[in-house]
């Protein structure tokens, strides 16, 4: 099992949600994003999604395109993220890697994954790639024993659910809201019944993401769902501070409020 | 069908169905596909499955063609151009979709894209839009069927082409300037994909080239096949024989796509694609994803795309607003992958002089884009007449007409008066 899945599994023994904090690689800096990442870690976030920057993110709403322009701004390269990887999985937290498909087909799929097996990286998020054009990522992940999250959402069939939760491993992502990244003031309806849907057809944990910025929501998502995903409300503590320590002691104290919500899951 | 009058838009055997290829999932080859968020897959099978049926509806395809002719116009017309072909060395026969109502081809895939949204029971169209045109063209699709419409426009070409903007808004659409990115197409086009997510059931992402997530790259196709189905006849009446060569210009793709596709099974007839070459491909500044870019994914779907080592999106350049994209359609990069097509870049300088060269000679001032086309047949001509051993014919797609490019063109020219 991956240390994602072994995460999942204690945090599940202790009558939790699993804590994932989102963050765009080289933003502000590349070793600013990695100070913000431990940061993260050490106030309580259970599991790290790094985001490689990508110029044309069309499922990220405005906080995270910001966000990724300034890294990509800043120069940021593919591999500077697999160093960001390696430094923040050394802190022992699982890292987890979001990205569009075009930088890994870029950079070649087996040698990606290969190399972000060695960096200690323990899977990808692919938001834009579905199990039907997977077959290489299918094919590598298999051959460097990565996990697969691929993403199910409000409007998948029955029938596309249950074959894209078979292509997973780790974890499932549940897309709470029709739309793009980012906090709002309320959670969505549609994502307790996309969970129950999920667990119909799997054993696999599930976590929920676009939309949580409070503990209160954290704690709300905790109440039915095994991972809660953030990344908006966290970044933004970033984008809005004067200073890199503002920021950081900002990025802290969100950290907590969201672990103190996910260990008191509102039924 | 008689003789000399070719019926507007569709041939019927459109009712079989639509060629080989893509495949079932939306491949061209190695090229296509969907490269989209799980949220949009239900959408994009409910558009495949409109356009699938559509195509087998007599009903359906009727009322498209009567609407390409009593309010498009179709069939353009296939002029011959003496003067401009005494200068290039070829025969040189112009469909004349410039004079299309809305000023080029991309009406036809606005009006069949409207006509799929009403039967698939939606009630708002979004589109992306780089020079203002296909924004244009549906918020007229928009007005005459009734829709809501919302244009995504980069905010750089919001200003830019401030009029085409106050077309938008005069028919009713709502223009949204967007402010990320690079501002301008590709920008437009992430943002029309945000929204369509957000608000899916009850929108439909009117596409405005043969690009992006499948079935998109198809159905324009199909929605444009009009402009090659008609000037393949018009050729045979006009001159008893097909034409040697094809040429268009392509940035997405939709109106060479449209002309090519009729004669794809024709070998004799050599297609040519003229791509955006700026200021020259080896400057860097171009928009020639075939000739100057590499294999990859953007906007939903695999193609030729303008990408850094990293796969970041590299902005494309192109005196041509509607030929200013750093993607082209898939359908594209397989029919390049498979030689039937020759795709060259053009600059915008020999663009310019082709242009110029138009005006003089024939009366017609065309859109940038066209011109494009026109430059590249001018380039080929003698060696086409070469390798024949006699004046070969080409058929020229003139894609749109030139008033939304005086201004460009003028600066260009330097002949505008000082204020």
């Amino acid at each position: 099992m991956s240390r994602i899945g072994v995460a999942f599994d204690k945090a599940r023994a202790d009558g939790r949600a699993v804590l994932v904090g989102c963050m765009p690689a080289g933003f502000p800096t590349v070793e600013g994003s990695i100070a913000a990442m431990k940061a993260m870690v050490s106030a309580g976030v259970d599991v790290i999604e790094v985001e490689i920057p990508y110029s044309d993110p069309v499922m990220d709403g405005p906080v995270i395109q910001r966000a990724s322009d300034i890294a990509l701004a800043g120069g940021v390269r593919t591999r500077d993220t697999l160093r960001i990887i390696e430094e923040v999985a050394a802190t022992g937290a699982p890292v987890v890697t979001m990205t569009y498909w075009n930088p890994i087909e870029r950079y070649g799929v087996d040698a990606f994954a290969r190399d972000l097996a060695a960096a200690g990286g323990t899977g990808l998020i692919t938001p834009d790639l579905i199990p039907d054009e997977a077959d290489e990522w299918l094919a590598a992940s298999d051959a460097y024993g990565l996990d697969r999250t691929f993403l199910v959402a409000p409007s998948s069939t029955d029938a596309r659910l249950a074959m894209t939760v078979e292509h997973c491993r780790g974890f499932v992502y549940a897309t709470a809201i029709m739309g793009v990244t980012g906090a709002r003031a309320q959670t969505s309806q549609a994502a307790p019944v996309l969970v129950s849907r999920v667990r119909q057809v799997t054993d696999l944990p599930v976590g929920v993401g676009l939309g949580v910025g409070t503990g209160a929501q954290a704690a709300a998502v905790a109440g039915y769902a095994d991972g809660v995903i953030v990344g908006s409300a966290l970044i933004r503590c970033l984008l809005d501070a004067p200073d890199q320590a503002a920021g950081l002691s900002a990025l802290r104290s969100l950290s907590a409020e969201l672990a103190e919500g996910v260990r008191t899951p509102t039924p | 069908m008689s003789e000399r009058q070719p019926s507007a838009g569709m041939s019927a055997d459109l009712a079989a169905p639509a060629g080989r290829f893509p495949d079932a999932a939306g491949h061209f080859g190695r090229f296509g596909g969907r490269f989209v968020p799980e949220a949009l897959v239900a959408a994009l099978d409910q558009v495949e499955t409109a356009h699938r049926e559509a195509m087998a509806d007599e009903a359906f395809l009727a009322e498209f063609t009567a609407l390409l002719r009593d309010y498009a116009g179709a069939p353009s017309l296939l002029y011959e151009a003496r003067r401009f072909s005494a200068r290039a060395g070829a025969r040189v026969l112009l469909k004349r979709e410039d004079l299309n109502h809305t000023g080029a081809h991309k009406v036809r895939n606005v009006l069949g894209q409207a006509l799929l949204t009403r039967r698939m029971g939606k009630k708002r169209v979004i589109a992306e839009t780089g020079a203002g045109q296909h924004g244009v063209a549906t918020a007229t699709a928009a007005a005459l069927f009734d829709l809501d419409c919302v244009v995504y426009m980069g905010q750089v070409d919001t200003e830019r082409q401030a009029l085409n903007v106050a077309r938008m808004r005069m028919l009713g659409a709502t223009v949204i300037p967007v402010t990320n990115g690079s501002r301008t197409l590709k920008d437009a086009m992430n943002e029309a994909m945000r929204d369509w997510v957000a608000n899916v059931d009850d929108t439909h992402y009117l596409i405005g080239t043969a690009a992006g997530p499948h079935p998109f790259p198809a159905l324009v196709r199909d929605f444009v096949r009009g402009i090659g189905d008609e000037a393949r006849q018009q050729c045979l009446d006009l001159t008893g024989a097909l034409p040697d060569a094809v040429t268009a210009c392509v940035g997405g793709g939709s109106n060479a796509l449209g002309i090519f596709h009729a004669f794809v099974d024709d070998p004799q007839v050599r297609l040519y694609g003229f791509e955006a070459g700026g200021d020259g491909v080896a400057t860097g500044r171009h928009a020639a994803s075939i000739t100057g870019g590499s294999t990859g994914v953007l906007h939903g779907t695999r193609t030729y795309v303008l990408q850094d080592e990293d796969g970041q999106t590299v902005e494309s350049h192109s005196i041509s607003a509607g030929l200013d994209y750093p993607g082209v359609g898939p359908e594209h990069a397989w029919l390049h992958d498979t030689g039937r097509a020759s795709y060259e870049p053009v600059t915008d300088a020999e663009a310019m002089a082709a242009f110029e060269l138009l005006c003089r000679t024939e009366g017609i001032i065309p859109a940038i884009e066209s011109a494009h086309a026109l430059a590249g047949t001018l380039a080929v001509a003698p060696k086409l007449a070469a390798e024949l051993g006699r004046q070969p014919t080409i058929v020229v797609n003139l894609s749109g007409r030139g008033d939304k490019d005086v201004h460009t063109a003028g600066g260009y020219f330097g002949i505008l008066d000082k204020e």
